[in-house]
Order: structure tokens, then C-alpha cells, then sequence
């Protein structure tokens, strides 16, 4: 298991950004990822890029087209980790096919034991159940690596176990159901997803939909132990590329976003802090 | 094993034992996994798993079971609203042309114009046995979307189609007529927009609306358990076919001939014989352009999973996929939208993996002649997809070793009709100047017939 990623949820909420790798070019990217970092990013989901996001929402989505497009692939992805200069921990998010057919022989293996080669401290693979992840569990076990869970709104009974006997690291509780993608409100299924795993020994970061410094604040406020954001950063990568900004202009509000998020969650955290009830 | 089984060795004839033979079952798959073989599985994100698991159960409570008699409201349906059986016709030209006995099976005379009803009627029939309000389900062609949007408004149930893009200018009639059915069609712009652009998209819907809606996939593929239960609505074509060449010739045919996009018209046409030996069992495959790969391009020239691609996880499954060195799944090419797709059912990788059945490919241009041929000579204007199954019929018909690989009787599935492929059919037959096709020039010229 992972110690960076322990350590990162032991001192106060942790704030968990997502990008996705090589959005919109390689070297852009590189400087997207350390402002988050130098933002407060307590831990980092880089999206290793996969043709068909089938979890993902309109943004992402994008996000990986464009990444796509311009040459990113599972070895220059491992590249990338090796150039990047961050603090934070870093998670890689992607779907199985490409982990499958990382290497010689097909299986999980290879890939992971490249992963623990550049650092990376562990995985999320949307679209790999509890059920179907013990090839991928058993590489992570051998190279010491996190495999993280989404739960989702609908997880319950025997699937739920299975997902904490698989679980490290961290569990990604999907605030509510749907794909990726930013949303002016804050679903109230995640009380209810958060008293569910309430005695699970692994801390909690909430994801899906959250926008906003005051978001992060609620949402650590009701019990989440992290917040995990995507979209809202990944569309001002998408905006900064849609308007020919400056890299370091799409930086510098990357960063600033970031120490909005990161110390919504810190007030969320504070007992003072009375939760703010939810806007209808 | 039925007495007739045991006695076939493939070239004697054997006289019917028509009570047993109407008991004949396929082989029975594991389901306990959704696995066949290696192939198979429910790789889908989480929010997916309650729905699926659901799903299984109403599968094997209603299909496997029979409970609250849905089989049997599935089959009168089936027969009263879809017009099932569909006849076993002996095509006497083509008979005569390669010198051995061809007979179709006729599923363009299925309510809709194609097999596509038979899975779409069983599935929303189910979605309302489960209590479902919404109906969502995805198209290549537009016949599954088509199918499904009659199902859906004969079983009182609002529907949405995602279609992707490029398909939707190809195919369509079948837009209009989903229109006219009720339902709407969404187009998706993403990739190159064909079938699996519009599969990513609806399992995206699927996973906000998992609590009201079923998702009709529209082939044997997707997450367990829909290649089994897609395999067991379509399946009834190879129970008729079965039944009928034993009644019509007296045996078993030699020869089983489909066409493959996902492979539920494959596995519908051959699940019934898997157990019978003696016939041989083609899947017929889209080869395009060509059977080359521009892996830079990440473009497949055609969409010949079974003879072409490699394992790899997809849409829910494992399965044999068009896939480049990364893993990054590659757009295909068909000149018919419904074979135009990079994946293949998991249960039919694993009758290709076992030697049970053999995938073929035949070309662009080979199909529209089949296509032409079969509508000249038969009277029968076939879906650009069930064309191929007929180029590869002609092709095989003109080998060497005929003999071995047909036999002396062959059925085709004509799963569809061509009334949906006209533009196409006028626009690409004018481009390659093929010979044997009637004068479409006027067509062409006043753009198809728009
Ligand atoms: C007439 C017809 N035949 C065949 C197919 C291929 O699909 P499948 O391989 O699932 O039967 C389609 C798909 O739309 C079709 O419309």
C-alpha cells in the first residue's frame, strides 16, 4: 500500500484534482498538473487517455479527444509522470482495456509494474467492478500500488463488501449518479453514500459534480475525508484552449481554482464550521 | 445428444425424428460468470453493476423460467405482432447458379424488415415485466433502433435512440420511421460517429437514469448478462430454421451462412446448430475496403473483428476487438452501417476460439454485387449486411473446395431488407461502376433519391 497516499489524507481533507494526461498538448499539460500541485494538491488523478470514456461526461470526454489527438498513449503517459516536478501523490485514472494490453502478454502485470517504475502510487479503473479486478488487485499487492473503488449511489449488499475487501488507498464515493461533469448543486446522496462506509477503514474523497470552494466545504463538512475534482479544472484547460490563452495565463487560473477548492475543504474540516444547508 | 446427431456424419441424410428434434436445444453456456471461455463479463462503471444485477435476475426468472408466463406472451407476440415464423424458401436461381441447394431464411419478412425485432420485442417486453418506465437504446443501422421504437410504442413505453452521426445521414428511412413511431433520435457527433460512438453514449445515459430505464442493447454484446439473453431472443431463427429444413429437406442443411456486425443475426442463425456437427457455421464479416490497418491513422479499413482483431475489454465485455498496439479502439469501416463496428459478441469469439465457427470477411464491393445479384435474380432486396453473407456465398460457390465448405445444402439468413440502403446502395454502385448492377445512373444524378 501506499504511504504517500496514507500520509496525504492524515492531516486535514484532502483535495484530489483530475486532469486529464496530455490535455491539450504534452508540454501544457505538464505545467496544468504542477499548478494544481503547487495549488494544494494533496493527492493527483491523472487521466491516462482511453478511446471510448464510457464514464465519462461531455467534458472529459473532450478532454481525451483532445489528448488523444495529440499523440498521447500509455508509454508517453509513463513518460509524463517521469517529467512532471509535483509534491502530490499520483493516482492514474483509466479503463482496463489499456492496462490490459500493456507489454508482451496481455494481463495487468506489466502496466502496473511500469507504474511503481515512474511512482505512480496506485489506480482508478471506472469501468473494472470489485468483481472482475483480481488480476489487477494482485499485480497492485505484488508492486505495492493503491487500487481505488468508486462507490456508487446504487452500491449496496454483496457488492459492497466485495469493494471493501478489494479497497486501498482510498474509496471514491460518486456524489450522485451519471457520468463526470460539474454541476451548480451538490447531491444529497452523498450523506446517505458516506453513512454506508462509515466504518470503513479507508478514508473517503467525494467526487462527481463538485465546483465550487464552498461545494468542497459542505461536502467535507457532512463527513467526506477528500474531495475529488475533474471537470471544473478541465474546463478551464478547455476554455484557456478554446481561447488560444497563454499557457501560463491557463496555469496561473488552474492554481487559483486549486487554493479555492483545497481551502473550501480545510473550512469544511474546521468544527466551527457550521454546515451550510443545501441550496434548493 | 438427439438420435439424429448421433447418426449425421455429415454426408448421409437422415430422415427426421420430428418429436425429438422439436425437443433439440443448443448446448447450454455457463451463465453462472457471463463468461464464455475467456471472453465475456460485466466491465462497466459501478453505477452500472445494480442495473445489471437486476437484469440478471429478471433474465433468469422471465426468459430462463418462464415466470408469470413471459416466454409465452413474448412468442404470441412474437407470431401476432412480429409475423414469426418467417418462412424457409428455397432461392431456386441461385439453387441452380451454384449448383446446390440454397435456402433462406427469411427474417426480412420479420415486422420492421429485419431479425433486429426479435431481440428488440423480447426486451422491452421485459423492461415491463421489471417495472421499467423508459426505453433507451442505441443504433448502427437504424434498424435496432427502429425495431426497438415499434416495440416500444406497441408496448406503450417512451424511447430514445442515439445514433451516431455519419449514421444517421446513411440510413435514413430509418430515422423517419423511428420518428414516426414516437421515439426520439439522438444524434452523437463524437469520433466518427457510427455504432460505437452511440453505444458509449447511451450506456452514459444509462448510468444517470439506471433506476427508471432499461437500456436495449441491440446485439450479443455489452456486459453479461445481455450476450446470453440477446443470444436467446434471436435464437428462435435457428429453432425455425432447425425445425424447418428437417420438415422442407428431411435433414440437417450442410451449411449455415450469417453475417456478423455484433453477431446477434450469427448467434440467433446458429445457436440451435452448435451442437449439430455436421453443419458447418460461417460468420460473414464486413472486410471494407481492406483487411490492412492504418494503426497511425487509427483507422481499421474494415470491421472484420472475429478474422482480424485481438482480445481486449470493450463496452462491457472481453471480447475480439479492432484495436491498435495501445489498446485504444479503432474506428472500423463498413459499407453497411449495422456489420460497422469494432467489437463482436464475447460468445461467438469463443465459438471462433473453439473452431465451431468460421469467420470470413467479404469486401465493399463484393457485397453490393451480391447485393444486385440477389435482387435481380431472386426478387429480393437484401439489407446491405445480410449482402454479404450472399457475397461470401458466391465467393465459396466458385472455390475448389465448394463442396467441403458448403456442402450440399446451405441456409442463409437474409436478416434484413434493403429498403433503408437504397441511397447508399445508388451512390456506391455508381462510384465503383459496377457491372453487374442494373442503370442507376438517373438516380445517381438527380442525388440518389433525396
Ligand atoms: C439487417 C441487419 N443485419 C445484420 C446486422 C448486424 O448486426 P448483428 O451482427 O448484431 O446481427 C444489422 C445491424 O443493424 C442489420 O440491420
Amino acid at each position: 500500500m501506499s504511504e504517500r497516499i496514507d500520509a496525504a489524507f492524515a492531516d486535514g481533507p484532502a483535495f484530489v484534482p483530475y486532469l486529464a494526461a496530455g490535455d491539450p498538448t504534452y508540454e501544457a499539460s505538464l505545467e496544468y498538473v504542477e499548478a494544481l500541485d503547487r495549488g494544494g494538491a494533496d493527492v493527483i488523478e491523472l487521466g491516462l487517455p482511453f478511446s471510448e470514456p464510457i464514464a465519462e461526461g461531455p467534458t472529459i470526454q473532450e478532454a481525451v479527444i483532445r489528448a488523444l489527438e495529440g499523440g498521447m498513449t500509455p508509454e508517453r503517459f509513463f513518460e509524463f509522470v517521469e517529467d512532471l516536478e509535483v509534491e502530490a501523490p499520483l493516482v492514474c485514472m483509466t479503463y482496463y482495456n489499456l492496462i490490459y494490453q500493456f507489454g508482451e502478454e496481455r494481463g495487468p502485470r506489466p502496466f502496473v509494474e511500469r507504474a511503481a517504475e515512474v511512482g505512480l502510487e496506485g489506480f482508478v479503473v471506472p469501468d473494472l467492478p470489485a468483481e472482475e479486478a483480481d488480476p489487477l488487485r494482485d499485480a497492485c499487492d505484488e508492486f505495492g500500488l493503491d487500487l481505488i473503488f468508486i462507490v456508487a449511489p446504487t452500491t449496496r449488499g454483496e457488492h459492497l463488501d466485495r469493494m471493501r475487501e478489494h479497497v486501498s488507498g482510498y474509496v471514491y464515493v460518486q456524489a450522485r449518479l451519471g457520468t463526470t461533469g460539474a454541476r451548480e448543486d451538490v447531491s444529497d446522496q452523498t450523506n446517505a453514500s458516506l453513512e454506508r462506509l462509515a466504518d470503513w477503514d479507508v478514508p473517503k474523497a467525494v467526487g462527481f459534480g463538485i465546483k465550487t470552494g464552498e461545494h468542497a466545504e459542505r461536502i467535507v463538512a457532512s463527513g467526506a475525508d477528500g474531495i475529488i475534482v475533474g471537470s471544473a479544472l478541465v474546463d478551464i484547460v478547455a476554455e484557456g484552449h478554446e481561447n488560444d490563452e497563454p499557457t501560463a495565463e491557463t496555469a496561473a487560473r488552474l492554481e487559483t481554482k486549486a487554493r479555492e477548492l483545497a481551502e473550501g475543504a480545510a473550512r469544511g474540516a474546521n468544527p466551527e464550521n457550521v454546515p451550510q444547508p443545501e441550496q434548493p | 445428444m438427439t438420435e439424429l446427431e448421433a447418426s449425421d456424419d455429415g454426408t448421409e441424410r437422415t430422415p427426421a425424428g420430428r418429436e425429438n428434434e422439436t425437443e433439440h436445444e443448443g448446448d447450454d453456456r455457463p451463465l453462472e460468470d457471463g463468461s464464455f471461455g475467456r471472453f465475456g463479463g460485466q466491465y462497466v462503471p459501478e453505477a452500472l453493476m445494480p442495473a445489471l444485477e437486476e437484469l440478471e435476475d429478471a433474465y433468469r426468472r422471465y426468459v430462463l423460467a418462464n415466470e408469470d408466463g413471459f416466454m409465452d406472451e413474448f412468442r404470441q407476440r412474437l407470431r401476432d405482432f412480429g409475423g414469426r415464423p418467417t418462412p424457409l424458401q428455397r432461392a431456386d436461381r441461385l439453387s441452380e447458379r451454384y449448383d446446390r441447394d440454397v435456402y433462406l431464411k427469411r427474417e426480412d419478412l420479420v415486422h420492421g424488415g429485419a431479425h433486429k425485432l426479435n431481440n428488440a420485442l423480447g426486451q422491452v417486453l421485459l423492461a415491463k415485466y421489471m417495472g421499467k418506465e423508459r426505453i433507451i437504446a442505441e443504433t448502427g443501422a437504424g434498424q435496432h433502433g427502429t425495431a426497438t421504437a415499434m416495440a416500444a410504442a406497441h408496448l406503450d413505453m417512451p424511447c430514445e435512440i442515439y445514433m451516431g452521426r455519419t449514421d444517421v445521414n446513411r440510413q435514413r428511412p430509418n430515422v423517419f420511421r423511428m420518428r414516426i413511431n414516437g421515439a426520439e433520435v439522438n444524434p452523437v457527433d463524437a469520433g466518427r460517429g457510427t455504432l460505437k460512438e452511440a453505444i458509449s453514449e447511451t450506456m452514459r445515459d444509462w448510468s444517470q437514469t439506471v433506476e427508471n430505464t432499461h437500456y436495449v442493447i441491440g446485439s450479443v454484446v455489452g456486459p453479461h448478462p445481455f450476450p446470453a439473453m440477446v443470444r436467446d431472443f434471436q435464437s428462435v431463427i435457428s429453432e425455425e430454421a432447425r425445425d424447418q429444413c428437417l420438415e422442407q429437406i428431411g435433414s440437417l442443411p450442410d451449411s449455415v451462412l450469417a453475417c456478423a456486425g455484433g453477431g446477434s443475426n450469427t448467434m440467433g442463425a446458429f445457436h440451435h446448430f452448435t451442437a449439430d456437427e455436421s453443419v458447418s457455421l460461417y460468420a460473414v464479416e464486413a472486410g471494407g475496403s481492406s483487411l490492412e490497418v492504418d494503426e497511425d491513422a487509427g483507422v481499421a479499413p474494415n470491421s472484420a473483428t472475429l478474422s482480424t482483431g485481438t482480445e481486449g475489454v470493450l463496452h462491457g465485455a472481453r471480447t475480439h476487438l479492432l484495436q491498435d498496439s495501445h489498446g485504444q479502439i479503432m474506428e472500423s469501416h463498413s459499407v453497411s452501417a449495422g456489420l460497422d463496428y469494432a467489437g463482436v459478441g464475447p460468445e461467438l469469439a469463443h465459438l471462433v476460439e473453439s473452431d465451431r465457427v468460421t469467420p470470413v470477411t467479404v469486401d465493399d464491393d463484393a457485397a453490393l454485387e451480391a447485393f444486385h445479384r440477389l435482387s435481380t435474380e431472386e426478387g429480393i432486396i437484401p439489407a446491405l449486411e445480410t449482402a454479404h453473407a450472399f457475397g461470401f456465398l458466391h465467393e465459396a460457390a466458385g472455390r475448389d473446395d465448394a463442396d467441403e465448405v458448403l456442402g450440399d445444402s446451405v441456409v442463409v439468413t437474409v436478416s434484413g431488407r434493403g429498403d433503408k440502403d437504397l441511397e447508399t446502395v445508388i451512390e456506391e454502385t455508381e462510384k465503383r461502376g459496377l457491372e453487374a448492377a442494373p442503370d442507376l445512373s438517373v438516380f445517381a444524378k438527380e442525388g440518389g433519391l433525396r
